[in-house]
């Protein structure tokens, strides 16, 4: 098991840059996979890549919640865990916008803290974002796969309107695998929100079904997007309604495309 | 009363409002309609953001000096005739537009359309002191016609279908042929024009709203697209502004800076058809225009919005209905689960302000915070941070729905202790395993319902990334 990439950690040298992969949440408990694809790409694209076991969440779940408290001392224990690397990367949309905007915000009144935080959040990067801007991996790539299947891409919430996360995944796509789509709705949200999705339950669902329909739109069989959060939920509503079209996290379609996956086999989630 | 004003919370209204077909086919004309129709004017404008910093700079510098231009805008009202009334509460606005009816002897009111009216429930407080007040905007009319409240602030009818707009007045304009024929919108127009014109003429007083009031002149500007308005306003002896604090701009050239972003985010028109100024009572040589006039500027929380930073910027808003037309939530549960006039993001802040946050405990979690609100937003109002500001508030007042309360305190426990984290979450991953297949059977099982009553959840990995990479960690020191 993780042989290939034993190759990769001897072939690094110093100017690799040392990134912390940053486990959210949901993809340690949900789809390990995630991680494991997102840990397979880091490296191929030249990354010494580092887990930190202590990390737990981003805190984004207390901040959302209107737990300001919460949000601002999980921020404090997340800052320290990652003084050692030059890069935190992380397979969320959300997540990253979490470490790399809120946190800031949210320990803006002490000073010294907010200073750390700055620091913190410089080095905080979305996976496709890294991939694209910092490691150019996009322009490493071989020839991209034949596979005929149509793929629509979802543009998660934070991911498109706080990071400005929109061509990254798309030019990945383009040189590892094939162009996808986007679904013809403007961007709209798909129901997840976090809580939301349980709070404002029915909402919710009428959401993802309008989203299940632009995605159906689009005549696509698989759909890829950037945040387990967000396809978890879609995934889920089209398991319930017995809708067969596949799901991918964006890590983990890449990731099948450079070759066989060194670690747990990656399924999809749906 | 209307069915609508029932105040259950948006959480219950949208459960039902979800399930409503002819509700989501009348929603799912906002795409081509409203949403398309800005995007087109708004990228016509070369400058658009240029105009949009330039609207927001004016509404704020605004707000920094709202005591010295409403003292301006009083004093300039005043030399144009009119008689402005300053109301703290609702309540005090309700009981000086009644002295007034009394005073001017009223029965007959027509209306314009206003916000600040349904606001204060002015309709129901004068029904039920005789006085019959007609609205004579298309889409309150029909409404008004229907006995239910506005759905939206711009559209008030957005949520009645063409067919069922036509069966209401099919119902209720008896003396007309039962026979006739609806092809377009414009019909129902003027069937409407045609059934309230002379209303105008028997009205003792016509009230209108305002969309702004300009201090240096002491007028009242109108932007409509029906024309009745200005027949509110002008043909009736007494006319009444219902306006608040918020309306006031500076000058004519600050309110020319905020109708060309207005229009735009509103209906995606460079301009309404009609933007009608109304300073004051009728002149020596003017054609037409009221013999009294009457301004009512209403607080009504509104200053207590500007007590805090982070709640002032919603007093920038200039209504234009852009963060409700593009808001999914909305789209998807229609105004009336907002249990306000005030609607989508908008009015998750604006409705607690004016009554309480208890009373709309439920709004400040009726958003995804997808953030197309705060894209949309002609004053760049920080629509998102506003509404995780008031969710804040809620926890501090432990007014959340749902015993998130609980939950939140032990996961902020599990959060600052990474070894429970992992037991805890190895935990999770066992039991998702564990899910069984058919799992609907979860849908009415407390706490797990919210997703399971909608979703399955996708097959787990039984295992935990930080195990398995622990795991993978041994294997290869050994090796």
């Amino acid at each position: 098991m993780y042989s290939h990439t034993n190759i990769l950690y001897s072939m690094t040298s110093s100017p690799s840059p040392r990134v912390a992969l940053f486990v959210t949440c949901l993809v340690d408990v949900c789809r390990p996979s995630v991680a494991f694809a997102a840990l397979h790409l880091l490296e191929a694209s030249g990354a010494r890549v580092s887990v930190v076991q202590n990390q737990t969440c981003c805190g984004q779940i207390a901040y959302n919640a209107g737990d300001r408290n919460s949000a601002i001392s999980i921020a404090k224990h997340t800052i320290k865990l990652f003084d050692h690397v030059d890069y935190i990367v992380a397979p969320s949309g959300s997540c990253a916008a979490m470490l790399k905007l809120h946190i800031p915000e949210l320990l803006k009144k002490n000073p010294k803290e907010e200073e750390n935080a700055k620091i913190f959040a410089k080095k905080c990067w979305e996976l496709t974002d890294f991939l694209v801007q910092v490691q150019k991996f996009h322009l490493q790539s071989k020839p991209s796969s034949s596979s005929k299947e149509i793929i629509a891409y979802h543009d998660s919430c934070s991911g498109l309107r706080e990071l400005n996360i929109h061509h990254q995944p798309r030019l990945l796509l383009e040189a590892y695998h094939k162009t996808p789509v986007s679904p013809p709705d403007n961007q709209r949200c798909c129901g997840f929100g976090g809580s939301f999705c349980v709070t404002c339950s029915d909402v919710s669902a009428k959401m993802a079904d309008d989203k299940i329909d632009a995605v159906h739109n689009t005549q696509a069989q698989r759909l890829v997007g950037g945040d387990l959060g967000c396809l978890l939920h879609i995934a889920g509503r089209m398991q319930r309604k017995n809708i067969p079209l596949k799901v991918d996290h964006i890590a983990e379609i890449l990731s099948r495309s450079l070759g066989p996956h060194p670690h747990v086999p990656t399924t999809g989630i749906a | 009363m209307s069915a609508q004003t029932k105040h259950l919370g948006f959480i219950k209204n949208s459960q039902t409002s979800t399930k409503n077909q002819s509700l989501a086919q009348a929603m799912s004309l906002l795409d081509a309609g409203l949403m398309l129709k800005r995007k087109k004017a708004v990228n016509a404008v070369e400058n658009y953001q240029e105009l949009r910093t330039r609207a927001t700079a004016i509404r704020q510098h605004t707000l920094e000096h709202l005591d010295v231009y409403l003292d301006m805008f009083a004093q300039n009202a005043a030399k144009n005739g009119s008689v402005v009334h300053f109301c703290e509460t609702a309540s005090q606005a309700q009981s000086t537009i009644l002295k007034l009816c009394k005073t001017y002897n009223a029965k007959n009111i027509v209306k314009g359309k206003s916000m600040v009216t349904e606001e204060i429930q002015l309709n129901d407080l004068l029904a039920q002191n005789n006085i019959q007040a007609l609205e004579t905007d298309l889409g309150e009319y029909l409404v008004q016609i229907r006995k239910e409240t506005p759905s939206h602030i711009l559209a008030p009818a957005i949520h009645i279908t063409q067919k069922e707009a036509e069966n209401t007045f099919r119902t209720h304009h008896t003396s007309r042929n039962p026979d006739r024929t609806f092809s377009a919108p414009e019909d129902l127009v003027n069937e409407a024009r045609e059934e309230i014109r002379e209303h105008y003429f028997n009205a003792e007083i016509g009230i209108t709203g305002a969309n702004f009031l300009i201090a240096s002149e002491g007028s009242s500007v109108i932007v409509t697209n029906e024309g009745n308005g200005d027949l509110s306003q002008h043909i009736p002896p007494v006319h009444i502004v219902v306006s608040s604090i918020d309306k006031i701009v500076p000058d004519m050239p600050d309110m020319l800076a905020l109708l060309r972003v207005l229009g735009r985010s509103a209906t995606g028109q460079e301009m309404s058809v009609y933007t009608t100024l109304s300073s004051g009572t009728k002149r020596q040589n003017d054609p037409d225009g009221p013999q009294t006039s009457h301004i009512i500027i209403l607080d009504n929380g509104r200053s207590d919005l500007l007590q805090q930073e982070e709640t002032s910027h919603m007093l920038r808003c200039i209504r234009c209905s852009a963060c409700i037309n593009h808001c999914p939530v909305y789209r998807a549960s229609g105004g009336h689960a907002y249990d306000s006039p005030y609607v989508g993001p908008m009015g998750i802040i604006v409705s607690p302000a004016l009554s309480s946050l208890h009373t709309h405990k439920d709004l400040p979690f009726a958003s995804s915070l997808c953030g197309t609100c705060v894209e949309v937003c002609p004053v760049s109002i920080p629509l998102t941070k506003l509404i995780r500001f008031s969710r804040e508030q809620t926890f501090a007042q432990r007014l959340n729905p749902v015993s998130s309360r609980p939950f939140l305190i032990a996961f902020q426990f599990i959060a600052l202790r990474p070894s429970l984290y992992r037991l805890i979450s190895s935990c999770a991953a066992f039991f998702l395993a564990l899910l069984p297949k058919k799992q609907h059977r979860l849908s009415h099982i407390p706490f797990l319902k919210g997703w399971f009553a909608h979703r399955n959840f996708p097959q787990s990995q039984r295992q935990t990334f930080q195990s398995l990479w622990k795991q993978y960690q041994k294997s290869k020191s050994s090796s």
